[in-house]
This record gives structure tokens, sequence and C-alpha cells, in this order.
């Protein structure tokens, strides 16, 4: 369940009032309003909007990677509005997987090592990581590459390393952002075929911004960032972009 | 441990720029080690030198002669223990190239002046029977190959004509220069008593009480005052650290040269390290965004820049050791007594290096620190 009205009850991810402004130009530009939303385990949500409305900056405040101006974000709990920089840190470490649109694979590393980097920073051992990270590989069915490099990857593949990087140490939610904006059709297709199943799968929470309408079609909510509110698309609106022929 | 992975790969993402880094270390270091060699080749005779011991030269310049009668007069003044004098010789081996120290010496006190250049007593004895016998430093026979009962030609540059001596003893000795060679004053004065004329090069004083070094000094010096012979009297430190001078000040030139070549390497360096920085703030923003801290940034960078400090350094410390062995035994050895490069010397570069690594990496390694990855992804 997805609702942006404030009055959500025990969600797994609760925004309350969130204010997002920067100063530019001598003046203050609102980016975010008094944003509300409530969004439940296993949801899969798509955020729509154009170019400059918010939508990544509300996926960075959800990630931990900037603070809002005022308002608040619970994630399972955890208050992470007045978290100070370290303790966020950490917190990004345990509850977050992010999903780029430019992969931000390390190139130095085979994709074995990108995809270890998040475990790097737990208590398991040399075994035990190896273990998570074929797992995570297999699963996005990249077993048979994990000893090579990015640059020895199609741009496909190496959206697969980075989704297993995003879920190898099991994280509470998953943020994408524009995860096929760099992508071919079919592997766009692909990309998102993964997304799905981690969701209905493994009950994945994922949390997406997108201009394409084919991929929010996917989300079982999408919600369109407006005047720094968001407001829930309707059905026959996200048909009629898609017939608009969007992409 | 388990960073080491991400450490290394980092190091040998530009392996040209990484090469050019290291070796930038490794040649400043050398260069530190070397002029430290130097340092210590034209100082070392400061730090050997005895403590209870003074030199007396002629006031003019240590090449003009003193009496041999000044002997008694200096055993007289209070204070001192024993007196011995020698003469340079000046001759050459086989070659002018193959120059080494000299000494026409004092046999009767030689050893007790100079207690730490030992000379086992059987062939003590043998030189003491010997008119033409000869006593070298332990340096000086490895390096021509001279063994015990060889016969050694010179050929006097000062004193004309070609003198054989035959090789006595082998004096060794725990930090003295084992470099010299010795034969009987009395073999010199026979063959060239004109020449000589009762006059020695310079003395040697021994004193009961090192504290009483300047007292004695004044009183030798007082005592030749006016006379056609006045005297100029130091502490053998003092005396070997004036002579190092006349070389220039090579501590001075060493110490300026040093911090120039580090100062550079430092801006180099540290420019180096910044612009790799700079390459790679998205992927130190992807660490920051998947849970590596600040502080796991900045040390990350800062560990890259230590081992590229310490293998470049470590290079450059080699090579040094290499460079300083093969000086050591070279003909340079003639010129300047080169010694291998001592461990401390190697320790202190060394340590010299790893400060450089981290003062070259440390602006780049905070600026990874206060990098804040939502600004970092902007630029990507």
């Amino acid at each position: 369940m997805v609702r942006v009205d404030g009055f959500g009850g025990s969600s797994l991810i609760k925004v309350r009032g969130l204010d997002k402004k920067y100063y530019r130009g001598g003046e203050d530009i609102h980016v975010l309003q008094g944003l509300n939303l409530d969004v439940e385990q296993g949801e899969f949500v798509a955020f729509m909007g154009p170019s400059g409305s918010g939508k990544t900056t509300l996926l960075n405040l959800l990630g931990g990677l900037d603070v809002p101006s005022a308002g608040s974000i619970t994630v399972a709990g955890d208050e992470i509005t007045h978290m100070s920089r370290g303790k966020l840190t950490e917190w990004r470490g345990r509850h977050v997987g992010f999903v780029f649109q430019m992969y931000n694979l390390i190139p130095v590393l085979t994709a074995f090592q990108n995809v270890e980097l998040p475990l790097l920073l737990t208590k398991l051992s040399k075994a035990q990581r190896r273990q998570h990270v074929e797992t995570a590989l297999s699963l996005v069915g990249l077993e048979d590459r994990m000893h090579h490099y990015p640059r020895q990857l199609s741009g496909g593949q190496e959206q697969r390393v980075t989704i297993a990087r995003a879920i190898v140490s099991d994280p509470t939610f998953l943020l994408c952002d524009e995860p096929t904006g760099d992508l071919d059709r079919k592997s766009a297709d692909e990309i998102m075929k993964l997304i799905v199943r981690l969701v209905k799968e493994y009950k994945k929470t994922v949390l997406m911004v997108t201009h394409d309408p084919l991929v929010a079609q996917q989300a079982n909510t999408t919600l369109h960032l407006e005047k720094g509110a968001l407001v829930e698309t309707e059905a026959g609106n996200l048909q009629s972009a898609l017939s608009g022929g969007a992409r | 441990m388990k960073y080491r992975g991400l450490l290394f790969a980092n190091l040998f993402r530009k392996k040209i720029r990484l090469t050019l880094t290291l070796g930038s270390f490794a040649v400043a270091l050398f260069l530190f080690s070397f002029l430290a060699l130097v340092k210590q080749a034209f100082s070392g005779g400061v730090d050997i030198a005895g403590v209870d011991r003074l030199v007396v030269i002629n006031r003019v310049s240590i090449i003009q002669p003193l009496p041999m009668a000044y002997r008694d007069r200096i055993l007289r003044i209070p204070g001192v223990k024993r007196v011995t004098f020698d003469n340079w010789f000046g001759g050459v081996y086989q070659d002018p190239k193959n120059a080494f120290a000299q000494f026409a010496i004092d046999v009767q006190n030689q050893r007790e002046v100079f207690p730490e250049m030992v000379v086992p007593d059987d062939q003590w004895q043998a030189f003491l029977k010997d008119r033409q016998g000869a006593v070298v430093g332990a340096d000086l026979a490895k390096r021509f190959g001279w063994k015990i009962g060889q016969r050694i030609p010179l050929k006097g540059t000062i004193f004309p004509g070609t003198w054989e001596f035959n090789i006595d003893g082998i004096y060794h000795g725990q930090r003295v220069d084992q470099s010299q060679f010795w034969f009987q004053w009395d073999y010199l004065y026979e063959r060239a008593k004109d020449f000589v004329q009762g006059q020695v090069g310079l003395y040697y004083v021994r004193i009961e009480n090192p504290d009483d070094a300047v007292r004695i000094s004044k009183d030798i010096d007082s005592e030749f005052a006016n006379s056609a012979y006045e005297t100029h009297t130091d502490t053998e430190k003092m005396f070997a650290a004036g002579f190092a001078k006349q070389m220039g000040n090579i501590g001075f030139l060493v110490t300026a040269i040093g911090t120039i070549v580090f100062f550079t390497l430092l801006l180099v360096t540290g420019n180096t390290m910044a612009i790799s920085v700079r390459e790679r703030m998205g992927e130190l923003a992807v660490l920051k965004a998947v849970g590596f801290s600040d502080w796991f940034v900045m040390q990350l960078l800062l560990a890259e820049s230590l081992v590229i400090a310490a293998v470049g350094g470590g290079l450059g410390l080699l090579a040094a050791a290499g460079f300083s062995a093969l000086l050591a035994t070279m003909s340079m050895h003639n010129m300047i007594p080169f010694s291998y490069l001592p461990a401390n010397l190697a320790l202190e570069g060394f340590g010299v290096a790893l400060l450089f690594g981290v003062a070259s990496g440390f602006l780049p390694a905070l600026g990874g620190l206060r990098m804040r990855v939502i600004d970092a992804m902007r630029r990507v």
C-alpha cells in the first residue's frame, strides 16, 4: 500500500512534511514542499515528473544521501533526518541498495569485487562473502561473468552487476535512479524483468525514478511529482502517456 | 587485509602514472641517501675523533712543519699524558689514482695515543724490528689485496725516489679510518734527512682529562708563542670539523638540496594524487553511498600515497645502497671515504619517504573526506 496523504499507518517508509530548498542566485528554490509518503514492505513505486521536478532529490533524501530542509523520513522505525553524517553512512550500508543510471561500477574491480564492496563493511568471512556474491550474481544471471571487468561487459550486464551489488547485503529497500535510462529497449526490458522479479519473488521494496512510462507501468504504483508534492498517477493518464508514444 | 584488493586495484589503475610517481620517490630517496653519504664521508673524521686528543699544527697552515724538539716541551705541560707525531708522505702506489693516506709515524707512542686502532702484538713487534716495515688499515689491505709479508713500492712525490715497504701488520678498529698506511718515521728521516730536517708534520697529544682540553690547548700555544714556529692547538674533533669545512659547508648544501628536492617531490606527488582523486570522485561517491565512511575514504587515499612512498622510497634506498657499495669499492674511494649505506640512514630515509607520502596525500585525502556524495554524483 502506498499513500501520499500523510495518513499512512505503520509503513516501512514514512515521509512527513518533507521540504527541500536550495539557495541559488540569491533566492530560495523550493524543490519539495510538504511532501508526504507511506510505502509498505514489498511495494514497487515509480516516481515520474518533468526534469527538475525533484525526483532525484527525493530519492537522495530517501537514501540518506542528502538532508531535508524540513520534515521527517522514517525507515523501518529509524528516523534518519537527524542522524549525523557518520550514522547516516552506516545506516545506508545496512538499509539501502542503490542502482544508478550510469551504473557507477568501479572500473578497476571485477564484477565479483564490485558486488563484494558492501559486504566488506560486514563481519562476514571471506568464504561467506564469496557465497553471497555468487548468489547475487547468479540471481542477475551473471555467474559466468564474475571475473570480468566493467569494460568487458555490455551496458545491460553492467546494470545487472549494479543490481547485484545493491541486493547482495539484503538491504531494506532499493532505490533505482533511472535504471534503464542508458540502455536500449531490449536491455531495459531485461533489467525491468529483474527488478519486478526481486519485488515479486523476494518481496523487495523498490522506489524508482524514471522518465519512461513503459518502465513506470511495471511498478505497482506510479507517483507524479508536481509542484514539489506527490500525486498518484491515474491509470488512464499513464495509458495516455504510453499511447502518446513515449520512448 | 580485506581492503587490500581495493587498495591495489586503485594503485594499478594507471600503470604509467604509478611508475612515474614511484620513480620520483625513488629518485628523491636515492638523492637523499647519496647526499647524506657524501655528508657522512666528509664529516666521518669528526664523528670518530677522540675526545681526549688534541692536534697541534703550525699556526701558519697544516702543511708547514713543526720542530721535533717541541715534543718534550709539550710533554712537560700539566695534563698531557702522551705525545706522538707524524709526517704526511704523499707517495703513489702504481697509479696516481690509487691515492691513500700515508704517514711516517712515531712508533714509540702511536699505539698509546691511538689505542682504538688495534694492531696484533706479534705484528707490531715485527713492524718495530723492520725499518722498512709498514702497518696498513684493514680496508686498505682489502682494497689492494695486500697480505702480510708483501713488498709494496711507493713512488715519492714530496720525498723523491721509490720507497719499498714490507707489510708487517694490519690494524683494525670499530669506527676508525681503516685506510691509512703507516711506516716508521726513522725510515723517512734516514732516507730524507736533509728534507725532513728534524721536523714533523703535526703532533697528537693525548690528555689525562678531556675537560682540560681548552686549558691545555692554550698552554701549548702559549708555550710556543712568538717563536719561529707558532702553534695552533685544537681538539681532534674541532680539527676534523675544520678540515671538513675546507671542502665547503657540506651539511648546509646537503640540507638545502634535500629540502628543495623533497619540496618539489611533495608538489609533484600531491598534484598527482589530487588528479587521481578528482578523476575518481564518482567512484569515491559510490563507496560512500554503499556505506563506506568518510574516514575510510580518507584512509584509503592516504594508504595509496603511503604505499607509493614506501615502495618508491624503498627502491631509491636499495639503489643508493647498491651505489654506495659500488663507490666504496671503486676508485672514488680514494678521494672521499664513502661507506656502505648505514642502517640508521636507510631507516631515516625511509621515515622521510613515509612522512612525505602522508604529506603529499593529505590534502587530496582531506578532499575525499569532505566530499559529499550528491555533489560528486552530479559531476559524473
